[in-house]
């Protein structure tokens, strides 16, 4: 669905050895793809591997197609994995943190804590920023759903819990939140600061990892403003105070007046009150076409609401030349059709 | 119509989460009946419920250090709302070691139970974490069809065995029937009966009490004069029973059931300041 990308980056310094394949002139990097599933299933048991393996050693072996994992392990037995991987193009997400307008860095910890009053259900959620340096998350009711029916948790995050805070105050964007717990959950396992680089909702979200021999992104696609305005408001998006206060009207009398002066016979009809304004028709020409191009890229929940524009095809070699009419938020450096 | 609350203990906390965890295994939706010294819980027997119906009460001083309630005129000074239990559950749930609980009645966008939980954090002010809770205020106009049931004319009252064991047995049974049978006399014997086609398997309880009814006004003549050995029995969807048992999350004080013959079994089970009763109707 092209709307998430991740990548790990491992130095050299990360191994106790590394040889790198020596090119044939001419050809470019090595690149390769191995089933996930085949991966991962040769670590499974991380505890039993603590304990019984002493190395491991990975080999490409291009000749024969095979990418060698090869676990040396206690007592002289050595288990020899052999995976068959497919040559691929490069896939690399272009962007650029710089241009973000608001990053935000805080320990994993501090994260994970707050994600864990969310259900593990829950598809996306929305970040915002708020008075006071303060940084919501919410979790995001979608459209289809009423919204009447639907609880709404909410929590704020104080500017000191944050290792640093540099954001424009009233913007908003909203993610897939499984992905975000997975990357979470490996922060949290190696100890490292998780850094937040985001812009405008439509523009992707990247969070890094930094580590003297490690360097992690994942780039998510975020939900453009069309539909995100459709929201209920942020409780405190113009409240003086930055807790939740206490002034929200708990006063049902009026409700309650009209719900007794109902003349309908079967009981009152559920207090459904619009949430939603009516949108303007989206303005910008570009935009429109965009989201009839790509039409129904068939893929995970968010796909039809998310810029799937998030890999731009590059059509002439030598380079991303773009055709003009497209608007690409993170290009790609071949391309990956 | 107002209604605040705040729980500030944890033991309180975590009581009145078990017992909202309860609740959410019977019912999907029930009604919440404020008043000035009880909350209930109520499921009224509808078809979309099975028949099943439920009435569960709290004294709201046994678990809330705050509980200011203003109903909907003076002379009816209670609230009734819909709600979906779950969220409730689910709001709780990650409020076990909070510093306060605060619920409370708004009408922001629509009326919902905004729950605040205020937890500790490492930095200068504590982390607030909000749930708002749609729910639907229920006019005083139908108020009557959420009355207390009433102790039905019982064939047989018994204390129920210990309830691990019980669940355990009605769990294996599920497996391979839809239906059971609870069948039990007044010398205090209980049989838990399934039979289909292939199989027939029936759990005997023996010395188990009787509870000793006092009859208001000689009402419960139907179970004086009664043979002792003689079993009352009603067929009823194990699921249900299966959900009841589950959701006891920590023994009762007292854990009995009355049976009509062959109409209704009526579970009771109290603890030290919450009672539940839980009506399963028998089927054919």
């Amino acid at each position: 669905s092209r709307s998430a990308f991740a990548s790990f980056l491992f130095a050299p310094l990360f191994f106790q050895l590394y040889e790198p394949r020596v090119p044939t002139p001419g050809t470019e990097r090595f690149r390769c793809k191995v089933h996930m599933k085949s991966f991962l299933g040769v670590f499974r048991s991380l505890p039993s591997l603590e304990k019984s393996v002493g190395k491991c050693l990975i080999l490409l072996k291009p000749r024969a197609s095979r990418l060698v994992l090869q676990l040396h392990c206690k007592y002289g037995v050595t288990k020899t994995h052999n995976l068959a991987f497919q040559e691929c193009e490069e896939l690399q997400a272009v962007f650029d943190t710089q241009r973000c307008s608001s990053h935000l860095c805080a320990p994993a910890r501090v994260l994970a804590e707050a994600v864990v009053h969310f259900p593990l259900t829950l598809a996306e959620v929305t970040l915002g920023t708020g008075p006071g340096g303060k940084i919501s998350l919410r979790n995001y009711v979608e459209d289809e759903a009423e919204p009447s029916k639907t609880m709404v948790t909410e929590l704020w995050l104080a500017e000191d819990e944050f290792q640093s805070v540099a954001v424009s105050p009233g913007s908003r964007i909203t993610f897939c939140l499984k992905e975000f717990r997975g990357l979470l959950t490996f922060a949290e396992a190696s100890n490292l600061p998780l850094t937040i680089h985001f812009d405008e909702p439509g523009r992707p979200v990247v969070f890094t990892l930094d580590d003297t021999v490690l360097e992690v992104h994942l780039v998510l696609a975020t939900l453009s403003n069309l539909e995100s305005d459709s929201q209920p408001p942020l409780t405190n998006g113009v409240s003086h105070l930055p807790a939740p206060s206490d002034d929200f009207p708990d006063d049902l009398e009026s409700y309650m007046v009209a719900l007794e002066t109902s003349t309908s016979e079967g009981g009152p009809p559920s207090p459904t009150f619009p949430l939603r304004t009516p949108q303007p028709p989206p303005s910008d020409p570009e935009e429109e076409d965009e989201e009839d191009e790509e039409g129904a890229v068939p893929g995970t929940p968010p796909h039809k609401k998310f810029r799937s524009l998030f890999f731009g095809s590059v059509l002439t070699p030598g380079g991303p030349g773009l055709a003009p009419t497209q608007e690409v938020l993170a290009e790609d450096s071949d391309g990956e059709c | 119509m107002r209604f605040r609350a705040k729980i500030v203990d944890l033991a309180c906390l975590n009581h009145f989460s078990r017992v909202i965890n309860t609740i959410a295994k019977l019912a999907k939706t029930c009604t919440l009946r404020l008043t000035v010294w009880k909350l209930y819980f109520i499921l009224s027997d509808k078809v979309a419920n099975g028949g099943a119906s439920m009435w569960c009460e709290l004294c709201q001083g046994n678990f809330f250090d705050e509980f200011q309630m203003e109903g909907v005129a003076a002379e009816h000074n209670e609230i009734y709302l819909e709600l979906v239990p779950e969220n409730l559950s689910r709001a709780l749930k990650t409020a076990q070691n909070a510093k306060a609980v605060k619920i409370k009645l708004t009408n922001k966008h629509c009326p919902c139970l905004r729950v605040a939980v205020e937890l500790p954090s490492l930095s200068s002010s504590s982390r607030i974490v909000t749930h708002d809770i749609p729910v639907r205020v229920i006019p005083r106009r139908i108020w009557n069809d959420f009355r207390e049931p009433r102790v039905p004319d019982f064939d047989v009252s018994i204390y129920l065995p210990v309830l691990k064991t019980m669940k355990s047995v009605v769990e294996r049974m599920k497996n391979l029937s839809n239906f059971i049978v609870i069948e039990a006399n007044l010398s205090g014997e209980m049989n838990l009966k399934i039979e289909t086609d292939l199989v027939s398997v029936t759990t005997h309880f023996k010395d188990l009490r009787n509870p000793p009814w006092v009859s208001e006004d000689a009402c419960q003549s139907s179970a004086q004069d009664r043979d002792l050995e003689s079993m009352a029995e009603a067929r009823i969807d194990i699921k249900k029973l299966q959900q009841l048992l589950a959701g006891q999350q920590v023994n009762p004080t007292k854990a009995l059931c009355n049976i009509v013959s062959k109409r209704i079994v009526h579970f009771i089970l109290l603890h030290e300041d919450v009672s539940l009763q839980y009506f399963i109707p028998a089927l054919a």
